[in-house]
């Protein structure tokens, strides 16, 4: 019997011929990623050894890597203590892997780990994130866990107890049309599968669409595959993925690609069809409640937001500042923008998408987690409305139980904020 | 046997357990205080410990969906509540069973707060309307930590038995 990518990557990892969806392994590890939180892991960590008369010291250093995103720089005493806590420990056991806050290497630790080449097809990547999915563009088994579970892994070098998701395979066809991309995708697919659609679940990506998709998009819809409850998004890794690795990650050697096969088994298929895609919004307070653009095109929003592990990349600044170009940011609306990384920063600045966002009086921020979950700047007022290119849209999440969230792609975030309502970017706005 | 303290719908997130705003916090010992945070009166309730342990929240479907912070298991987990809901979200599954909290997959529950309940090996039942609901149970790789006492006792004797370094 045929096995899916993620059957074959846990297999390898479990050194086992084949598994099948429902058995319990345990995995190797060959990555392990934690941001701030890895504050709570090092407590953990060291409860585990407790004790013991053994010296707490990670399985392997090389393996684990430490990013500084939620909120940097930190924005109180309690953050900035928690940040100074895991320096120490990452000094002290060589954790290379460890992105501190700065200008040029700092960054969202989902486009850090992709853009150092920190991950590979094949891999199981686990972090302290729910939207470690994300690795799963680069042909990765990546899936979130919680802050003790990451301690475990720390001590053992392996995921404990891991059942073999069942896989649901979407394959997408149709080229997407002008302002229409994967952010509309995702969006799209999550309203059909509903927030728990996918639920202890693998959604494997297959396609025309998917096979032209640059990593950058494919990395938006796996980041995504959360909200529908998914373990894991994976695109089979392909020539693209290749490319990506050895270009812009600067990956050197052979690398090999781990596809499914032909007659692996999956629990459904689900088609989607992009070309009459419109461009999607997720409305207030789910992510599944997903209405295409027409329905709430007209919304005034007070807050419009640009970035993100799930939009932040160059090619969304890059589509967000072709609209905004020349234009101004409306009366009584604020633009934040925040690149995912200090590279596609720098990137933005060179290629003048910076300074055309500031022009039109956005207000440009380093990167970071941000404004996307509340925990740091960009907070909404009482009754306040923001649109924004973020991952969720939960009651209070960006900061206020009494505001609202809506999500979209970045052509119609910043045709938004020129207008000062939600914008249709296919019509432009006044 | 318990009382139902809170009644939910389907979909409640780790930000309505546990704001992002406060997840500067860390520590099990702290995290209790911002339970459900942006719910006053009933976190209001919890701080002035008018929350007897062994209290039940009943939840719709996908309960815990969303982010991987752990604060929102332990949050619940510090004031001892138990949690029965008709579905559970993948993460919040995983970092309850490591945790110890009490969290019961039941399909089918109907209760009201206010209703008493008793939950029993692979049922629960509701004392004040007479009826009773099957549990789920959750799958035997976890039922292992959990009978460990959680995945810390559980990793320290696995790291035990293996090859001092």
């Amino acid at each position: 019997m045929g096995m899916t990518v993620v059957e074959k990557i846990l297999a390898k990892a479990a050194g086992l011929k084949s598994v099948k969806a429902g058995d319990v392994v345990e995995p190797k590890v060959d990555l392990a990623m934690s941001h701030e939180n890895a504050a709570l892991v090092i407590n953990q960590f060291k409860e585990i050894y407790e004790g013991t008369g053994r010296e707490a010291k990670p399985w392997e250093p090389s393996n684990i890597a430490i990013i500084f995103d939620h909120r940097v720089p930190a924005e109180g005493p309690k953050t900035a203590t928690n940040q100074k806590l895991i320096r120490n420990f990452v000094s002290q056991h060589n954790i290379e892997k460890f992105h501190d806050i700065r200008g040029d290497r700092g960054g969202i630790c989902h486009q850090i780990l992709p853009e150092y080449g920190y991950v590979r097809p094949g891999y199981v990547v686990v972090g302290t994130d729910s939207h470690t999915t994300s690795h799963g563009a680069l042909g990765a088994f990546s899936f979130g866990i919680g802050a003790t579970e990451m301690a475990s892994v720390w001590t053992l070098g392996v995921a404990l107890n891991v059942e073999v998701p069942p896989t649901i395979k979407v394959v997408v066809k149709g080229s997407f049309p002008k302002h229409v991309g994967p952010k509309d995708l995702i969006l799209h697919l999550i309203g059909k599968l509903t927030a728990q659609g996918a639920n202890f679940r693998v959604l494997e990506f297959h396609g025309k669409t998917i096979q032209k998709m640059s990593t950058s998009g494919r990395l938006a819809i796996c980041n995504m595959s959360v909200e529908a409850g998914a373990t894991s998004g994976i695109v089979p890794a392909d020539e693209e993925t290749v490319r990506y690795l050895k270009e812009e990650a600067g990956v050197k050697g052979k690398i090999e690609c781990v596809v499914p096969d032909d007659d692996a088994v999956y629990e459904q298929i689900v088609d989607v069809d992009v070309s009459a895609l419109a461009p999607q919004i997720a409305c207030p307070h789910t992510v599944d409640n997903v209405k295409p653009i027409d329905q709430v095109a007209g919304k005034p929003v007070q807050q419009v937001v640009i970035g993100s592990c799930t939009n932040g990349r160059l090619d969304d600044l890059a589509a967000a500042a072709k609209i905004i170009k020349g234009k101004k940011v409306a009366q009584g609306t604020r633009m934040l923008v925040f690149p995912a990384s200090g590279r596609v920063f720098a990137q933005a600045l060179d290629a003048g998408y910076i300074h055309d966002f500031m022009k039109a009086g956005a207000v440009v921020m380093n990167s970071g987690c941000g404004p996307c979950l509340g925990v740091h700047q960009g907070a909404l007022g009482d009754d306040e409305v923001a649109l924004a290119t973020t991952n969720r849209n939960f009651k209070g999440r960006m900061g206020n139980p009494k505001s609202e969230v809506y999500l979209c792609s970045p052509a119609v975030a910043a045709a938004s904020a020129i207008t000062g309502v939600i914008t249709d970017p296919r019509k432009g706005g006044k | 046997m318990g009382k139902v303290v809170l009644k939910l719908g389907k979909d409640i997130s780790t930000d309505d357990i546990y704001p992002g705003r406060f997840m500067a916090t860390v520590l099990p010992t702290e995290t209790p205080q911002f339970c459900f945070n942006d719910r006053t009166e009933f976190n209001a309730k919890l701080k002035a410990k008018a929350i007897p342990a062994g209290s039940i929240i009943v939840a719709d479907e996908n309960f815990g969906c969303g982010s991987s912070r752990e604060q929102a298991t332990s949050a619940v987990k510090g004031h001892e509540l138990v949690v029965i809901a008709k579905s559970i979200a993948r993460i919040f599954l995983q970092n309850s069973v490591n945790l110890g909290l009490n969290l019961i997959i039941c399909p089918t529950i109907e209760a009201n707060e206010g209703d008493e309940i008793e939950v029993q090996a692979g049922k629960v039942l509701n004392k004040t309307s007479g009826k009773e609901f099957k549990t789920v149970p959750l799958p035997p790789a976890r039922q292992a930590i959990i009978n460990a006492g959680g995945l810390i006792p559980f990793t320290r004797k696995r790291m035990l038995e293996s090859n001092p370094r």
